[in-house]
């Protein structure tokens, strides 16, 4: 276990500067837009009033005292009151979290079933119709815009077809299409790695050393080569449930599911700017989070990372 | 098994078709990229109806030759009655607008920032590359939201926002090469003779990662294309009346049910541009760059 330590605190460091730095980035831009307070106040209030909430938000101090009191709520995460919720707008997000979790949990899943088996197969099957047919869709997957691909699969498994619901979030039915639809992306970039990690191994001399042995064609894949190729599987895997987070945004309006990219994108329109922050910074929270684990099981299994 | 042994060593060399297919595919792409910009600029020879106008009569036509103001609309009419295939024409300028000036702005930045981070080294490269591996850390549509939110959707600030989202990758390839070049003998050489750092990265850095940065450019210009059509589906990019992609395909969305065209036919021009153009990215890495190359 030598060597995990300073890997793991150059990489918790690492992930305090890119939160310090979205935080940074939340503060600025909060403050280039201006000023909150007509926003809080009806147009017709008195002059005092305005001074009054002014002060009560602390908008008379000096910059960088905001800076600091700013960076003090971010921790205690207080991002103040939601002006269309009328609670705190920490609360509000965290309300919404659960049907984004639901989703993501959902999209991974399928991408997962999917990529694996069609990658080890393209692989095995090198330059066949089926790893032609399929890699190529996979590149079309990689590089089709998301909200698109839901409104194609709106079009036709639900409106033509008739088979699944176009939007909400009742039952697993009006699950499948967006997690398909967030899945896209992943599940094509699975599939394209899974095949080069596994081509990779293929070509091993353990592989061809197994095979003079005799040892039959789905032993060597199953249990020779699925192992060997394991380790940059799970690295782009694990990377690509937190690319997951920021296609939610699209996703979840797309399907009016109400998760919180589609509470971002409706605070926006409501010009509910605490709750908009909030979520930015919590989607950047998990995001971060979750990149550190994925960096964190890859140091475990492969001892070569952490040095470099 | 003597067999599947031999068939895994004879598969091994590629054949030498494959180069030339490659390039073939490469101008292909390019053919298609320079066919969008002519279509982009030609826009009002080429449309057959003024974008923007609408006709409250002949609203929500399907693809037709002979419509009920007795005009052919190819691609069908839109909700307001407008022509989608003229639309559709149209939104081939925001999109290669905002795409390459997005490349350029993020092209500028990464350059000056990775060649600063070369040169000057020590703080500054710790400090620019911190920044860089940050900026990686975190899913950047999320601040572009945030950021077009509060500044408000305008050409100026979604071509800032979608060119800083790439400045990266220009910055690592800039900075690698500089380091490979500072180490070298002729560098000196050239510093005791008097001449500047300017003429070093003129004409011996830039040269070196020409194609490289040709690579990336493509790449990323497909990338901004994309986000550019997923902020204005998203009603946080170019605003109505202006056609672009992403939001005529945002527009139709309530018509799905009756008028598929509407989202369908700007859509599918989209994803194929993304496709074709990402796709020649990739060719042309595996034409000029084959160290870059891998899956």
């Amino acid at each position: 276990m030598r060597g995990l330590l300073p890997f793991l605190a150059s990489r918790l460091l690492r992930a305090g500067i890119a939160l310090w730095l979205v935080s940074t980035v939340v503060f600025v831009v909060m403050r280039l837009s201006g000023d909150p307070v007509p926003l809080l106040l009806p147009s017709d209030a008195p002059q005092s009033e305005f001074a009054r909430v002014r002060a009560e938000l602390g908008l008379d101090r000096p910059l960088p005292v905001q800076y600091a009191v700013f960076l003090g709520h971010v921790l205690h995460g207080d991002f103040g009151q939601s002006i269309h919720f009328r609670q705190a707008a920490f609360r509000v997000v965290v309300g919404y979290l659960p049907a984004t979790f639901e989703l993501g949990l959902a999209a991974f899943t399928l991408a997962l079933l999917v990529a694996l088996p069609i990658g080890i197969v393209s692989a095995v099957k090198r330059n066949s119709v089926i790893d032609q047919a399929t890699m190529g869709l996979a590149l079309v997957g990689q590089s089709a815009p998301t909200f698109f691909i839901g409104i194609l699969l709106i079009l036709i498994v639900s409106l033509n077809l008739g088979l699944l619901p176009t939007s909400g979030r009742e039952g697993w039915q009006s699950l499948v299409l967006p997690a398909l639809t967030l899945g896209a992306f992943a599940m094509a970039s699975i599939a394209r790695l899974t095949r080069s990690a596994v081509l990779e191994v293929l070509r091993a001399d353990y592989i061809r050393t197994a095979r003079a042995k005799g040892v039959t064609e789905a032993l060597v894949v199953a249990k020779h080569t699925l192992k060997n190729a394991a380790v940059p599987i799970v690295t782009i895997t694990g990377l690509q449930f937190g690319t997951l987070l920021g296609g939610a945004v699209v996703t979840e309006t797309v399907f009016a599911w109400p998760g919180i990219g589609r509470l971002a994108i409706q605070s926006i329109y409501n010009r509910d700017y605490p709750v908009v922050q909030c979520t930015v910074f919590v989607s950047a929270v998990l995001f971060i989070v979750i990149n550190f684990c994925v960096d964190l099981i890859y140091g475990l299994l492969d001892p070569r990372v952490r040095s470099s | 098994m003597a067999s599947s042994i031999l068939a895994s060593a004879r598969a091994e060399p590629a054949p030498p078709s494959r180069a030339r297919r490659t390039r073939a595919l490469a101008v292909g792409g390019a053919v298609f990229v320079a066919l969008l910009i002519v279509t982009a600029l030609a826009a009002p020879l080429i449309a057959p109806a003024d974008p923007i106008r609408q006709s409250l009569r002949g609203r929500l036509a399907a693809p037709t030759l002979s419509g009920a103001d007795g005009k052919a609309h190819l691609l069908g009419t839109d909700h307001l009655g407008r022509d989608v295939f003229s639309r559709v024409i149209y939104g081939a300028r925001v999109s290669l607008l905002v795409g390459f000036a997005a490349v350029v702005v993020g092209g500028l930045v990464g350059a000056t920032l990775g060649l600063l981070a070369g040169f000057r080294g020590g703080w500054t490269d710790s400090m620019i590359m911190t920044l860089a591996d940050a900026q990686l850390a975190f899913p950047f549509i999320l601040l572009a939201i945030g950021i077009i939110a509060v500044l408000g959707p305008s050409f100026p600030t979604l071509i800032v926002v979608i060119g800083l989202s790439g400045w990266v990758t220009y910055a690592r390839v800039l900075r690698s090469q500089v380091l490979v070049l500072r180490s070298r003998e002729f560098v000196d050489a050239i510093h005791a003779l008097g001449g500047s750092v300017a003429r070093v990265i003129a004409r011996h850095v830039l040269p070196n990662v020409l194609s490289t940065l040709v690579v990336i450019a493509t790449l990323e210009l497909a990338r901004a294309i994309v986000l550019e059509a997923t902020l204005s589906f998203l009603g946080l990019g170019v605003q109505p009346p202006t056609p672009s992609w992403g939001g005529m395909v945002h527009e139709g969305r309530e018509y799905l049910d009756s008028a598929w065209w509407i989202s369908t036919a700007p859509g599918t021009v989209l994803m194929l541009t993304s496709i074709v153009v990402s796709r020649t990215g990739d060719w042309l890495r595996d034409l000029l760059d084959p160290t870059l190359r891998g899956e």
